[in-house]
């Protein structure tokens, strides 16, 4: 590690706000060395990508930036703007969180995928046009001479994320920095786009610099990680080394909040709580007369049963179909085929007179940002669901109380309104609203992961705990296989709408007998306990193409 | 951040002033604003008349108070149909969709192809003319643009997930609307009231002033601005002060809806 060059270096950054002297960063230091691969790992606030976007001098103005920032020895503070350009693209290249919105939906991408390589490079532009050729058939796009002349909306998210990468990519840059570049996609798509990220930046000797707030995505892939809170370095260590021997309480902090699987617990043999027969999902018109249907089948007839008490897990990429399903069982979509049973009882959930069935079955929605209105406070917002219950007015409040008491959100908080709270503070007030009237059945839509780690775990404990206590039975969509082996009893994957597997969690997790469940499964660690209070990530079913029939035979690689 | 919060409250004091003015002269002015008196005829300023007398030796300073009053009043109420049948329409469009948001839209967008004024002109050579003839007109040709406005918030608003937790919670449409759509449309129709505010003052001034407006002799800023086109040349002061008032009156509300736009604005506040 020591022989290797020294590419990058911070010293002493600070970043502070000059109106009042606060520092959003300080004593940052860094040392990054020719092909190496160093993770950054902290939650939202905590400075990463600041400190980063300033060895790029990318920060916003009127901020106060002190120390140095070197690239191979030149100091970056001093350089002047056209020294900085050159540096800029193809010294260093940066891989943004948002492929939706880090291309511009105006120009086509052969423009934008040729912009950064004429700037930065002496070719011809048949040269530059073979180059980027190559480079698209590399990414996986399967046509590259039609996506020359593509707009970034005729991709999927997965695919822009591939594409950004490939324009940062084209000039071999030295450093590479990636900041939450995978976080927008699903964990599936996730693990692509990274693998192939480190396998473009192993070719072409690019040292990278992984910036997120996903421990174990980040130990996977790097050699070395830095743990950032509140704007301060608080442990640089080796990953496997940090990993098995964190030092600091943060980083402790961090590793407890990966999800580890749950206790098994006793099925309850009661009859279901919900069932759904061949429950099917269009999107689009149907056919009339003189129209051909324009509709397209998001879930193909599946068949579910709830038991009471239990929690089931929906999992499978974006566009698998599983929160189409979801919100068709509790009404907020049409189902276009099948019948929901509720208790034995066949209902249609978008049937207004049933409200004493509907009330039954709520949901927990994936972004607490949208999902509370804002001109309503917690109070107002967790007793709504009881205006058609029929409490008295005292039984009303002592519900609310209670809720707010069961979810940890303080007496104090009722007159807040959303946008004063954090993130996982709406997240428990949307989970109080969703359980105050007591309902049996919960659809839990992605319910933690627009949350920060340490967040993510909390709600999550709060989350079984409350599910314990109130004995709800649960549809819990996720795309996130960590989560749901936390929490789930029995695991159902979806993959294009329709079920490929489904049945107890550990035997899915530990025996899944279809090649896209591994290949979901591939996508997340298994952690396991060492002393020390560290943990250790296994990987399962490393290679998804291989065909891992034996379960056994494709265990154990450690970091 | 100086000079916006400079203009936020110059407008906030311009139209403190004129409002103020506004509730005095509904009930009080020095003189009797329609009191003929040939002897103080085009008097210059004096202690008897603050501003002077007009062709008629009415008070001046009387009359604008008046027509002030006249002119908010007017506004106030043009304001008040545009909004409630603005929002009205544009809830009902933008929450039903399909064939009824198409029908409304269709006539909305029709409406609002010709200009304001010349709309709300057809619409009082129809049904006459008068205090009720132009609030009426006006509030018509303003509605389209409410609508508008409101239907577009509401076509945002309807796809969020805390509209499909009230339908969970067994809401009705009437009452999801009234209690979570239309409170969180709020910030855009105030704006939006507000500068309305000022173009009602100009065209209920422009309308008067071309005589399809509150008829002689109650006074209004744009029939005063109309009778002393006669007299412009000797006695500029005539149509000085009232052209004064209205532009003053504007600049107030104008500054004044900038800076309401920008505090209540959800893009400009909005720091996730």
């Amino acid at each position: 590690m020591t022989t290797a060059p020294l590419l990058l270096e911070a010293r002493n950054l600070r970043i502070s706000l000059p109106q009042n002297g606060r520092d959003l960063v300080h004593d940052f230091n860094l040392q990054l060395t020719e092909g190496e691969i160093v993770g950054i790992v902290g939650e939202s606030g905590s400075g990463k990508t600041m400190a980063v976007r300033a060895l790029m001098r990318l920060l916003p103005d009127g901020l106060q930036v002190t120390g140095e920032a070197l690239f191979r020895g030149r100091k970056v503070f001093d350089l002047p703007d056209p020294e900085l350009r050159r540096i800029r693209g193809a010294g260093m290249a940066m891989v943004f969180q948002e492929p939706m919105t880090s291309l511009n939906p105006a120009l086509t991408l052969g423009l934008q995928l040729d912009e950064g390589l004429a700037l930065h490079s002496k070719l011809s532009a048949a040269e530059r046009r073979a180059r980027i050729l190559g480079m698209l058939t590399r990414i996986g796009i399967e046509a590259p001479e039609a996506a020359l002349r593509a707009y970034p909306h005729e991709f999927s998210g997965g695919m822009r994320q591939r594409i950004m990468l490939a324009i940062a990519m084209l000039n071999a840059p030295d450093v590479l920095i990636a900041d939450e570049p995978t976080t927008a996609l699903d964990a599936v798509i996730q693990r692509d786009v990274l693998e192939l990220m480190l396998e473009l930046a192993r070719d072409s000797g690019t040292a990278v610099l992984l910036i997120s707030h996903d421990l174990s995505m980040v130990a996977r892939y790097t050699s070395r990680i830095i743990v950032m809170e509140q704007g301060q370095i608080v442990e640089a260590a080796p990953t496997a080394r940090l990993m098995a021997s964190p030092q600091h309480p943060y980083t402790r902090k961090l590793l407890s909040a990966l999800p580890v699987r749950g206790a098994v617990r006793p099925r309850d043999s009661g009859a279901p709580v919900i069932e759904v027969r061949g429950l099917a999902v269009d999107y689009g018109r149907p056919g009339g007369l003189f129209r051909r249907s324009n509709a397209k089948r998001a879930v193909h007839p599946v068949d579910l049963a709830i038991a009471p008490g239990e929690v089931v897990a929906l999992v499978g990429g974006s566009g698998s179909g599983k929160t189409s399903l979801g919100r068709a069982i509790v009404g907020l979509n049409p189902f276009s085929e099948g019948e929901i049973r509720f208790r034995g009882q066949t209902f249609d959930p978008r049937d207004r007179s049933r409200r004493d069935i509907r009330l039954q079955c709520q949901m927990i929605f994936q972004d607490p940002y949208s999902s509370l209105d804002p001109r309503m406070p917690v109070g107002a917002l967790v007793a709504e669901p009881l205006r058609h219950s029929e409490l008295g007015a005292t039984q009303k409040a002592a519900r609310v109380t209670e809720m707010l008491a069961a979810v940890g959100i303080p007496e104090a908080f009722r007159s807040r309104y959303p946008h004063q709270m954090s993130g996982g503070q709406r997240q428990r007030v949307a989970i109080a609203r969703a359980l105050v009237t007591h309902p049996a059945f919960v659809v839990a839509d992605e319910p933690v992961s627009a949350l920060d780690m340490t967040v993510r775990a909390q709600v999550l404990e709060l989350f079984a705990s409350l599910q314990q206590r109130f004995g709800f039975s649960c549809l819990f969509i996720s795309h996130d296989l960590a989560v749901v082996e936390q929490v789930a009893d029995r695991v159902v994957v979806m993959h294009r709408g329709r079920v490929v597997e489904q049945g107890p969690r550990d035997a899915i997790f530990d025996q899944p007998q279809q090649a896209y469940t591994r290949k979901l499964l591939s996508a997340i660690p298994a952690l396991d306990p060492v002393a020390g209070g560290g943990l250790r990530l296994r990987w399962r079913f490393d290679d998804p193409d291989a065909d891992g029939s034996d379960a056994d035979s494709s265990l154990g690689e450690t970091v | 951040m100086g000079g916006f919060r400079i203009n936020a409250a110059l407008g906030g004091l311009l139209t403190g002033v004129m409002v103020a003015v506004v509730l005095v002269g509904l009930v009080w002015t020095p003189m009797d604003p329609l009191a003929i008196n040939f002897a103080t005829r085009l008097s210059p300023p004096s202690p008897q008349h603050l501003l002077g007398a007009d062709e008629f030796g009415r008070d001046i300073a009387s009359r604008l108070m008046q027509g002030a009053a006249t002119t908010f009043t007017i506004a106030a109420a043009v304001v008040a149909v545009a909004v409630t049948l603005g929002t009205l329409l544009g809830l009902v469009s933008g929450f039903a969709g399909g064939l009824i948001d198409r029908a409304v839209m269709a006539v909305n967008d029709a409406l609002m192809a010709f200009p304001g004024i010349l709309l709300a002109m057809g619409l009082i050579a129809v049904f006459g003319g008068g205090r009720y003839g132009i609030i009426a007109a006006l509030g018509l040709a303003y509605t389209p643009t409410v609508a508008r406005v409101v239907r577009g918030n509401v076509m945002t608003l309807r796809q969020l997930e805390f509209i499909d937790a009230s339908w969970l919670m067994g809401n009705g449409v009437v009452y999801t609307v009234l209690r979570h759509v239309l409170p969180n449309c709020m910030a855009p129709i105030i704006v939006l009231a507000t500068s309305m505010f000022g173009w009602a003052i100009l065209s209920e001034s422009a309308l008067s002033f071309l005589g399809l407006g509150v008829a002689p002799p109650q006074p209004t800023w744009g029939n005063m601005l109309a009778d002393a086109r006669s007299y412009f040349t000797q006695y500029p002061r005539l149509a000085l002060l009232p052209g004064l008032c209205i532009s003053v009156a504007l600049l107030g509300i104008n500054l004044l809806g900038d800076a309401l736009r920008d505090r209540l604005d959800p893009r400009m506040k909005e720091s996730r």
